[in-house]
């Protein structure tokens, strides 16, 4: 019984003592293997290299950020964009708040924004570091309309002579600058352009819209603010333009691209009835010079920027060639402001975004003389 | 009661120094499968100065030199992988063949009838090597695998098919470096010529693998090539960053999100990446468009060869 007894405890201390120091073992090779995480030292660290690489970047002032240089790729020949960039101003602003500033708006900063002239982040608060410009109103989807008038009347009221077009986008759209809007169908009778996908307008229909207001034409009829823009740019005489390019493919996405390539909408979707042109699914919903794409997350923000300008096919001759738009010499030559010399036709066709301005101006241009 | 007690405490030390043991030896074990990226052999992609001093002629030459052909192992259960690979890169290849294990009646590929996974692809490179033609580059790719074979074509552009070449992302295993089959595999002709010859040696390179060791078939390769004097090499663009990518390009952006926060893109992956690997197939669609489409106006590259769309397709 004693013996029994005794091999008895002996065996319950084996399994004790293993247990015991495998326990022990864990905690301290636990310690050993976890990367260690990066201490409040380097945090400060990284924030600083963040600050200093911004300063080479862009320029603060007065609550905008001034792009210093045009982003390029290693060994590209970038002399069309760069002329573009030139001679095309756009002012980008992003609509954002003060909780998103670093989840969202920060993505912003650091990838698409940097193709943009001039880039200013609208909020409710002011931040003089990120910076941000306050407009004064609350936050909240019904406060957007009201944040979308006083930044458009912001951004006329302080820029208008440094940028040809500005562009409205939010924190999580994906723009690559330069067009125009997606245009949707209902409540109005020329359409109007998708919020979400972002829009442009060049500054004679800003002049008009700021004008509009003053006025009393324009007035804050509704908070969805991208229809309410589409009716007071209807009352001001800006006509929506069609930012297809030639292939007639849309440039501005409400959506992510994975959506628009594989998703198949269900037919009682609202975006069937929305668009105000025919819907494409698969390859040929997007086009090869796409604009913007909505809902983008901070993830997917870096990955489009990887795709759009860095990631490549060596040697590839793309399939689809976007024409170069017609006396574009003589364009590089002329003041911004006069009516370009450029046949009506071949304008109609042209694309992607730098181009596009060229082609809603003659569209506007034409609208003064026929009202 | 004493010696009941006594007894306990020899139990427990006894327990104790068996679980120091146990783990000493599992780390040991462990440590040697540990896959260090043992930097011996690297194969860099020619420079723009290297490309530079090319003549026309060359130039004409080794674009006919550097056509690939493209071998896919797929299988019935992953019929929507196999789907999206017809769909997409492999159309980039200039000769692309689908061996399966068995076959399928929604598509069609080679039937190898062979349901062990070396086996199969001993067979598979076989056929390859028989039916090259005069192609000189081989690329061999699961069905996850994303390759962007221009870029391929770019890594190997200098590179004589002559010489024995075994490129991908290079690992190592104990003594052994091997190429990572999930970021796909590339060998010259002159590699794939050895590897056939070495296959007829069933001491060297058993058909069945041993019975007891059954190695996985990217490692088995590399003992094969071994004997024939073929090494692993890693492929990399000219500052360095590796161009074979067993992670899909989500997790890689969402790694140097954490990593670093204040240059993601740079700090993520070549611009002339060749392949990521675990790709969904939307992932895949998203990547066609994301590279053989969607780009800035305005900003051209003198590449040195051109490659032109594949006729009868519409996502690139």
């Amino acid at each position: 019984m004693k013996a029994l007894c005794s091999r008895f405890s002996f065996y319950a201390g084996f399994v004790v003592g293993t247990f015991t120091l495998y326990v022990f073992l864990r905690q301290v090779w636990y310690e050993r293997s976890v990367p260690v995480r990066s201490s409040n030292y380097d945090k400060i660290h990284d924030y600083q290299l963040r600050l200093e690489q911004d300063r080479k970047v862009w320029k603060k002032d007065r609550s905008a950020l001034f792009n210093l240089e045009h982003p390029h790729r290693k060994g590209e020949d970038s002399q069309m964009a760069d002329e573009l960039y030139k001679k095309v101003r756009i002012l980008c602003w992003v609509m954002t708040g003060p909780n998103n500033l670093e989840k969202k708006a920060r993505h912003v900063k650091a990838t698409w924004s940097r193709h943009c002239n001039i880039v200013v982040f609208m909020s409710s608060v002011d931040d003089p570091d990120f910076p941000t410009v306050g407009l004064g109103t609350k936050e909240g989807r019904d406060q957007l309309y009201w944040k979308t008038i006083r930044a458009f009347h912001y951004a006329y009221e302080h820029h208008a002579h440094e940028a040809d077009w500005f562009l409205k986008a939010d924190d999580d759209t994906y723009v690559i600058p330069i067009y125009f809007g997606r245009r949707f169908k209902p409540y109005t009778k020329q359409g109007y352009m998708s919020g979400g996908a972002g829009y442009v307008l060049s500054k004679e229909a800003l002049r008009r819209f700021v004008e509009g207001f003053k006025s009393k034409t324009c007035t804050h009829t509704t908070s969805v603010e991208d229809l309410a823009m589409g009716q007071c740019m209807e009352k001001v005489g800006v006509v929506a333009g069609d930012s297809r390019d030639t292939a007639l493919r849309e440039t501005f996405h409400p959506f992510v691209p994975e959506q628009h390539l594989t998703a198949k909408f269900p037919k009682s979707f609202w975006y069937w009835s929305y668009c105000y042109y025919p819907i494409s699914e698969g390859p040929n919903c997007c086009s090869d010079i796409s604009v913007s794409f909505h809902y983008v997350d901070s993830k997917l923000m870096y990955l489009m920027e990887y795709y759009t300008y860095h990631l490549r096919a060596f040697g590839y001759k793309y399939r689809y060639q976007p024409p170069v738009p017609s006396g574009y010499k003589g364009l590089l030559d002329s003041p911004p402001n006069a009516p370009p010399a450029l046949n009506i036709e071949t304008a109609y066709k042209m694309t992607n975004l730098h181009l596009v301005p060229y082609m809603t101006k003659i569209i506007l241009f034409s609208n003064i003389l026929t009202c | 009661m004493l010696s009941e007690g006594g007894s306990f405490m020899k139990g427990m030390m006894l327990g104790a120094v068996f679980c120091v043991v146990l783990s000493l030896i599992a780390n040991i074990t462990t440590e040697t499968k540990s896959d260090e990226h043992h930097h011996h052999h690297h194969v860099k992609a020619a420079s723009k100065d290297d490309l530079k001093r090319l003549t026309d002629d060359q130039i004409k030459e080794l674009n006919n030199q550097v056509r690939v052909s493209c071998i896919i192992m797929v299988q019935p259960k992953i019929l929507v992988y196999w789907a999206t690979a017809m769909d997409t890169w492999s159309k980039h290849c200039d000769k692309a063949v689908f061996y399966t294990s068995e076959s399928s009646k929604a598509l069609e590929a080679i039937d190898l009838n062979e349901k062990d996974d070396w086996a199969r692809l001993r067979k598979a490179l076989k056929h390859a090597y028989d039916n090259a033609g005069d192609l000189q580059w081989f690329f061999i790719a699961q069905p996850t695998t994303f390759a962007i074979i221009e870029n391929l074509k770019y890594l190997v552009l200098t590179k004589d098919p002559k010489e024995p070449f075994y490129l991908g992302h290079a690992m190592k295993s104990g003594e052994l470096e091997y190429v990572s089959y999930d970021s796909g595999i590339v060998l010259s002709y002159e590699a794939l010529k050895r590897l056939v010859d070495v296959f007829k040696d069933e001491d060297k390179c058993p058909e069945r693998g041993r019975a007891l060791w059954k190695l996985s078939e990217d490692k088995q390769l590399a003992v094969c090539l071994k004997y024939k004097g073929v090494f692993a090499e890693n492929g990399e663009d000219v500052h360095g960053k590796g161009l074979f990518n067993s992670k899909s390009v989500d997790s890689l952006i969402s790694n140097s999100l954490k990593e670093n926060p204040s240059n993601v893109v740079e700090g993520c992956c070549s611009d002339i990446a060749v392949t990521f690997g675990g790709m969904s197939p939307n992932q895949m669609q998203v990547m066609m468009f994301g590279v053989y489409r969607l780009r800035p106006y305005g900003h051209d590259f003198q590449d040195l060869l051109e490659f032109h769309p594949p006729v009868g397709s519409d996502n690139d």
